[in-house]
């Protein structure tokens, strides 16, 4: 295996194809982290997990243990996990409230919720020492930048970048529609997330998000059986809804064609342009009454005739507005991904609405589930398949087109690999950091 | 009929060892049409609507993942997994004959293995049992894992 570095990691991105270093190669990992996520914006949490002062809430951005907390003025800030002085783990429950201060429980260093260190025990062993000079005096680092949207948080490791507008520009539209089927424009987490431990590289379960030929393959056993055992009860009417979410997975290749796929710059995109598997589903007793006096009948019909199927934020979470959840890939290895998915409270909907997607979310994002069995299964034959020596490249040329330019919008067929190859350019991209500065400086 | 106590204990370990040995059809019909097998996300969890279970099934998804198991291209099964279930003493928490209502709590330790991959489930099952036509029949049956909120791989059959 080469000695990758900044400069030479991007070669292993070559249009069509990709070099199997990219999910195999530790050393690629470590650029990873060292580059890749901190350059871009990366999904923290949702500011429900931390309504009140003091909440606080623990996750990980790759292996950078995080804390998102609400301060005494109300804002979300986003801290390192990590004391200044020797380097101890602040907070260790998933989560919980702290009150006004974060407190370490090795020497007691004191720090506000903004992070700024508070008090020092006998404080006068540092009388005459420069710790007020230095990082460490200052108290829990906080990242170099935050960004709540419309609940959802997001942070920019890096101090320096791009801007969030800029970062996800229209590609937020997917967010918008998922709060706006809200009634009162807002969600709720609905409850912890469902985790799974994936042993392969997080990009495969990213690009698996718009892959839309692999679903009547790879679910054959579990949509096909659903399907097969329906057809022999007769195919009663009306479907159950655990009938309706999982048959579709089983619609043929025109069908997903059809969907339509929509890529934008730096790496987003999403499946289900004109509907989506997520299309016919019942409609829930009250729902359209509850939006219709929200927003008016055209644009509540508006808002829930678009059905988006998966819209992938790079670099590595995805989006179902329709259903209101949010899978992040959390990377943890070059062969290791720690999957965790949401589901949100539409707040205003009926009940009803929410244990749709919470019945969704169990049925195919579950370490129990038999559909995530299928996926899991694929993802690791080719974690494993990929240490092959006989082939050295990954190809991903379906529909590919000479001089793809991914700086602009597009919509196409389907079936089409671009929103995979638009991930790897955004890939290749932020890898360096460079190209993005003078632009958020522009949007700024 | 009126199970005694050792029915129903006999009972919990006949169905243990029935999925130990991969009678899953069989499994099938011990079942109530209507009974429901639950497997809690969070812990001493209450809602399983609203908030996502590891497993909320009825009887046609139980039955598709049965079947499934089975199905000539499900590749997670090839090879197909085993599983062991050791199972303390079930407490009789529900004898109510005149109600046809009886309660069992158990602990088990599940372990499950495919080709070189082995894991251990620490649980608590609670099996609610009925007799119909003169045999015992689960009405429901909660499963608490130990450690309900950990990531995991795949759990492909059924502790």
């Amino acid at each position: 295996m080469p000695a990758y570095t900044q400069e030479n990691v991007t070669d292993l991105v070559q249009g069509h194809r990709v070099h199997r270093d990219l999910y195999t190669s530790p050393e690629v990992y470590r650029l990873e982290t060292q580059h890749l996520f901190r350059n871009v914006w990366m999904f923290v949490g949702h500011d429900s997990q931390t309504p009140n002062k003091g909440d606080y809430f623990t996750t990980q951005i790759a292996d950078q243990p995080i804390i998102q907390v609400r301060h005494s003025d109300g804002e979300i800030h986003v801290l390192y996990n990590r004391c200044p002085h020797k380097g101890t783990k602040i907070a260790i429950d998933r989560e919980g409230n702290t009150g006004k201060f974060f407190r370490c429980p090795y020497h007691a260093w004191s720090f506000k919720t903004d992070g700024c260190l508070l008090a020092i025990p006998l404080k006068k062993g540092y009388d005459g020492t420069t710790l007020k000079e230095t990082e460490n005096g200052k108290g829990m680092k906080a990242v170099g930048a935050v960004h709540n949207y419309r609940g959802f948080v997001f942070a920019r490791l890096a101090d320096e970048g791009i801007s969030f507008e800029e970062f996800f520009g229209d590609s937020l539209s997917s967010i918008d529609n998922m709060v706006d089927r809200a009634p009162e424009g807002r969600m709720e987490v609905a409850g912890p997330p469902l985790r799974y431990m994936h042993k392969c590289n997080w990009k495969m379960l990213v690009e698996n998000q718009t892959d839309t030929c692999h679903p009547m393959v790879a679910h054959e056993s579990s949509a096909g059986t659903a399907v097969k055992i329906w057809d022999e009860l007769g195919n009663p009417e009306p479907r159950p809804a655990a009938m309706q979410i999982i048959a579709p997975f089983m619609s043929a290749y025109d069908f997903f064609e059809g969907m339509g796929i929509r890529t934008w710059p730096n790496g987003h995109g999403h499946t289900g342009v004109q509907g989506s598997i997520h299309s016919d589903y019942d409609s829930i007793p009250g729902y359209f009454d509850a939006m219709t006096e929200a927003y008016g009948a055209d644009m509540a019909r508006a808002i829930l005739d678009e059905n988006r199927h998966n819209t992938v934020y790079f670099p590595n979470i995805m989006v179902k507005a329709p259903l209101g959840q949010l899978r992040n890939f959390i990377p943890m290895g070059a062969d290791k991904t720690l999957v965790e998915s949401y589901v949100y409270r539409p707040v205003g909907a009926p009940d009803a609405l929410v244990a749709r997607s919470a019945m969704y979310n169990r049925m195919i994002n579950a370490p129990t589930s038999i559909v995530g069995h299928d996926d899991l299964e694929m993802y690791e034959r080719a974690q494993e398949g990929l240490m092959s020596e006989g082939l050295e490249w990954v190809n991903v040329q379906r529909l590919y087109q000479e001089d793809e330019d991914f700086d602009v919008e597009a919509v196409e067929n389907g079936t089409t690999e671009r929103q995979m190859r638009n991930q790897f350019n955004a890939w290749a991209k932020f890898m360096t950091p460079q190209p993005s500065v003078p632009n958020a400086e522009a949007a700024e | 009929m009126t199970p005694s106590r050792d029915d129903l204990i006999d009972f919990i370990y006949a169905e243990a060892r029935m999925l130990d040995e991969g009678h899953f059809s069989q499994w099938l019909d011990l079942w109530q049409p209507d009974g429901i097998y639950w497997m809690p996300l969070d812990y001493k969890q209450t809602d399983p609507d609203c908030i996502t279970s590891l497993l909320y099934e009825d009887q046609f998804m139980l039955r598709l993942r049965v079947e499934r198991l089975e199905g000539a291209r499900t590749f997670s099964q090839k090879p197909k997994s085993r599983c062991h279930h050791v199972i303390q003493r079930p407490f009789v928490d529900v004898f109510e004959p005149e109600e046809n209502r009886y309660q069992t709590n158990t602990s088990m330790h599940y372990v499950e293995t495919r080709l070189d991959e082995q894991f251990l489930l620490a649980l608590t099952a609670v099996h609610d049992l009925t007799v119909v036509d003169g045999a015992l029949r689960i009405a429901n049956k909660r499963v608490d894992l130990l450690n309900s909120d950990a990531a995991f791989g795949n759990i492909q059959l059924l502790p």
